[in-house]
């Protein structure tokens, strides 16, 4: 079998050692009518070859994938190979948590650059070294909200949330008997006036998107300072390649921003491992979740990294942790960590301003074809909703068979919140669409539309 | 040969002006007839980011990499985390273009080949389990528990029942007690026999109505089998409460005893501990969960399903799901990994594989007990604690003094301090990829510890870049994040 050393020879010698005649006998622990009489039932063994030609059948082709104009929370973004070479070290992707500072000053010190860069994309004081994706850290920004102001009946949520993050949180306090507000939309944004409607003493937090979930930019700003005035916390969820172009979450005064991180150098994955973003004003940092790494100096005086203010977590503090979280999203960190360093201040300016230019371009080609328009007037960054004559769910497979992929479309989450949601879709830009390939789209479906 | 000015920290590196160019020019016209974003939303100048050039950059992070010690370096016998050797043949299968490239909303159609990839997993980890209801999503072993306790809250609510208490032993990882008050569960802590096994009078006597579910991870962190766990499940069961496997320790059993038979109701699965996903300096993992016959319709949404007649996989939702635990369907990328993982080894593979972790773990305790207590006993299965107490008497060494030193040796330390149970614990893990050699050696390093002049050992480590970090003052003024001298 694969990946074992010892000789026979060398296994007698451990035998001895241990004083036993058989392998049997160390099992022994185990009561014998527990123990399993027969081989697991699983597929046969393979060799390396012979799992790298079954692999490849099944997973080897794109598998019928056209060109990615797929958004809703990861994005086809470029990833500079820099990155892969970097993360795939060994000595970075076999190690752990670094428990053990002097063994793992690597990874600690990538880790406080990567705070430190998080902090300087988002303008917030402190980030931690990571939560599991953008969903989850929504949810724990929230419960981080619950144990700075004690107020847990109720959660205003946007109506222009990401309806998957709405769902996580929902099953995260489902336990809880906080109650989810939902503050509607008016034309894809929230109004002041709506957000006012939806809040009163008990309310925690008031949890915002930007752009939001369609893509429209939202009144952060004047949300935040509503939400402050009735004594609830500004909970923002943002697009990691926004800061590029757009104002950073801390311009506008909210007290936990988070993101997904996945655009900023991790591959799309089918939607995992991805790398949760968290953030929050430096006043709030004893109440966070998730690792910390701090600098500090060693017994000779000199500057090093190690595991700080670890009493917030859960192998101390056990059921009165601020998270249950261990094992975190540290090699996606560290892809982000890479990544950041690589492209700079230009890089990100670019890759901001490239998706929102192709993005518009899309528009407005999409638009000038009979029927189609944009469902909301705001402006977008790089991705928005679009309502044709056809439902969403035919005219995206007919766009699949001519080899662009588009979506999702607003059916799949049942969002009944936007008038004629049944033939609304999202279409998402990043740096990586060409002009040829945005007319292409456009083509196909004009071509579409026309055959109807 | 170390390379200090390439570890400065990158923003001290930095330089106006300097950086790498990797994104083209723009391609498409300027146009008009879409809304301008306003002046409002927009940033008002460059991100405050390090400007570097690439070869800088890969100069910096080559530098970082070779101050840590990691399995693929270094023996690393940390205990619980199972430390085990990451082939690499899985690093090339998981960048297959199916697997790295698809996005969570590419259709069904496009999927095909990974879902039938993922429905085998779900289908091999049901059977290693002997538990037949089983969800990819979870992100880590810890989410793993928040979500199979959310899942028996489901069922006890929709049996009409509200069982408001988690049990679990005082030796039980921290996520056990975090992810149930997670959960909304009062938390209760069991303190155990003095043999390290569940103490049934006690646990009898905190049993019932109110129990919703009891804790325990077996074989347990004292690296010993629950020997009793069948008259525990009984007695769980009896009051009508469930029990919970906390499946970190799987490398110990596989193919050799099975959660569903020994009384397990729902377990979670470390895919980076035992099935060798890399633990990527902290993470990504993956927890999936595996559950009762009559626990899975409330399993979070969605699950891998196969219509045989159309041979069609797809993606559904449980009849009475909790709903959704994260985003889009899990961490694909660690899961695929365990996947190749069980591939590679079959059946019999990883019996065999759980039969070496438990004899290199005897082999290794066999050769340490004649200087370190193991207060436990003689037999292990593939991990064990020892407790360097009687050297904190003796010489004042501690526990910490020797992990240090070890680092001295060239070995990552075990872990320390852990399970709280046992004082001044050391808890080893070496796994089955380790040699006969390297087990020697590593013993013997810790012999010749324990033998040394505490003096040298409390100064440990001497042979690393850092010895001993200021923890907390560390803590007491938090620096997480570098900014510019004043200037």
């Amino acid at each position: 079998m694969a990946y074992l050393f010892d000789t026979p020879e060398q296994r007698k010698i451990m035998f001895d050692a241990i004083g036993i005649a058989s392998i049997d006998e160390l099992f022994q622990q185990i009561p014998a009518e527990l123990q399993l009489k027969r081989e697991l039932d699983l597929p046969p063994a393979l060799s390396e070859l012979a799992l790298e030609q079954d692999m490849q059948r099944r997973l080897g082709s794109a598998g019928g994938r056209g060109t990615c104009f797929l958004g809703g929370g990861v994005y086809d973004h470029f990833i500079p190979a820099v990155v892969d070479e970097i993360t795939s070290r060994g000595e970075f992707y076999t190690a752990y948590t670094p428990y053990q500072a002097e063994a793992s000053q690597g990874t600690l010190q990538a880790f406080y650059e990567y705070q430190t860069l998080i902090s300087q994309l988002t303008g917030m004081d402190v980030s931690n070294a990571s939560l599991y994706e953008g969903g989850t850290a929504v949810s724990e920004a929230v419960f981080m909200a619950m144990r700075i102001n004690g107020r847990h009946g109720r959660v205003a949520i946007a109506g222009t949330l990401h309806p998957e993050y709405r769902q996580v949180l929902e099953t995260y306090c489902s336990r809880l008997g906080t109650e989810l507000v939902e503050i509607p939309h008016t034309n894809g944004v929230i109004s002041a006036e709506a957000c006012r409607a939806a809040l009163d003493s008990e309310t925690c937090a008031v949890v915002l998107q930007q752009p939001n979930f369609f893509g429209c930019l939202e009144d952060i700003r004047g949300l935040t300072d509503i939400a402050h005035a009735a004594g609830a916390l500004s909970i923002l969820a943002f697009d990691a390649v926004s800061p590029g172009m757009l104002k950073r979450p801390g311009e506008y005064g909210v007290d936990i921003a988070v993101a997904e991180g996945q655009p900023l150098g991790t591959p799309l994955q089918y939607g995992g491992p991805l790398l949760g973003i968290f953030t929050c004003r430096g006043d709030y940092v004893r109440k966070m979740p998730g690792r910390l790494i701090g600098k500090t100096t060693d017994r000779k005086g000199k500057e090093c990294f190690v595991l700080n203010l670890q009493t917030r977590e859960q192998h101390i503090r056990r059921d009165k942790a601020t998270s249950n979280i261990c094992t975190n999203q540290g090699l996606l960190a560290l892809r982000t960590t890479v990544f950041l360093a690589t492209v700079g201040p230009a890089g990100m300016r670019q890759m901001a301003t490239l998706s929102h230019q192709k993005a518009r371009y899309a528009a407005e080609l999409l638009t000038a074809i009979p029927g189609v328009s944009l469902k909301f007037p705001g402006a977008f960054f790089r991705e928005f909703l679009l309502e044709t004559p056809l439902p969403a769910c035919d005219m995206l497979k007919a766009l699949s068979d001519r080899g662009y992929d588009v979506g999702p479309d607003m059916g799949r989450f049942s969002l009944t919140s936007v008038d004629g949601w049944q033939n609304c879709f999202l279409v998402a830009l990043t740096e990586k669409r060409t002009r040829a390939e945005i007319e292409g789209l456009a083509d196909a479906m004009r071509g579409v539309l026309e055959r109807v | 040969m170390r390379n200090p000015t390439a570890t400065q920290l990158l923003f001290e590196m930095s330089c106006a002006g300097r950086g790498t160019e990797v994104f083209p020019a723009s391609d498409v016209p300027d146009v008009t007839g879409v809304p301008k974003i306003g002046a409002d939303f927009l940033a008002s100048g460059p991100l405050p980011l390090p400007e570097i050039a690439e070869p800088d950059v890969v100069r910096h992070f080559v530098n970082l990499s070779t101050l840590n010690m990691s399995v693929d370096s270094h023996f690393y016998p940390l205990g619980s985390c199972t430390m085990k050797y990451n082939p690499k043949r899985h690093e090339r299968l998981a960048r297959l273009p199916q697997a790295a490239n698809s996005h969570p909303y590419q259709s069904e159609s496009q999927v095909q080949g990974l879902l039938s990839v993922l429905y085998e997993m779900q289908t091999m980890l049901a059977e290693i389990s002997g538990l037949p209801g089983v969800s990819l999503h979870p992100a880590a072993g810890a989410q793993g528990e928040f979500t199979a306790l959310l899942t028996a809250a489901a069922w006890f609510r929709d049996r009409g029942e509200n069982r408001t208490r988690v049990l679990f032993p005082a030796s039980a990882h921290g996520t056990n007690p975090a992810s149930a008050a997670l959960a909304g569960f009062e938390c209760v802590q069991l303190s155990g026999g003095r043999d390290g096994f569940v103490d049934l009078e006690e646990l009898k006597a905190h049993l019932d109505e109110r129990t919703a579910v009891f804790m325990v991870t077996n074989p347990n962190t004292l690296g010993l089998f629950e020997r009793d766990i069948a008259v525990v499940s009984e007695m769980l069961h009896s009051v009508g409460g469930l029990v919970y496997i906390d499946g970190a320790n799987m490398n110990a059993i596989l193919g050799r005893t099975r959660p569903g038979d020994f009384g397990g109701d729902m377990m979670h699965y470390n895919v980076h501990k035992t099935f060798t996903g890399p633990h990527g300096a902290g993470g990504p993992g993956a927890g999936p969960i595996a559950v009762r016959d009559f626990l899975a319709p409330f399993l979070p949404a969605p699950v891998v399903t196969f219509d045989a007649a159309r041979n069609w996989y797809s993606l559904s939702v449980p009849e009475k799901s909790i709903g959704r635990v994260r985003t889009f369907f899990g961490n694909v990328g660690i899961l695929l990994r365990g996947y190749f993982y069980i591939r590679t080894l079959g059946g019999r593979g990883l019996r065999e594989a759980s039969e070496n972790a438990v004899l290199n773990a005897n082999y290794l305790l066999s050769q340490v007990k004649d200087f370190l207590e193991v207060p436990h006993g003689d037999r292990c299965m593939h991990e064990f604690v020892a407790s360097a107490k009687r050297q904190k008497d003796l010489t004042g060494v501690t526990t910490m003094d020797i992990a240090k030193r070890l680092l001295d040796y060239g070995f990552h330390a075990p872990t320390v301090y852990f399970p709280l149970v046992v004082e001044e614990a050391l808890m080893m893990e070496p796994t089955e990829t380790e040699s006969l050699q390297t087990l020697d050696a590593f013993a013997g390093a810790l012999r010749k510890i324990c033998s040394e002049p505490a003096e040298l050992v409390k100064g440990a480590p001497h042979s690393t870049a850092v010895c001993r970090p200021d923890e907390v003052n560390a803590a007491r003024k938090p620096v997480l994040c570098w900014s510019a001298p004043n200037c």
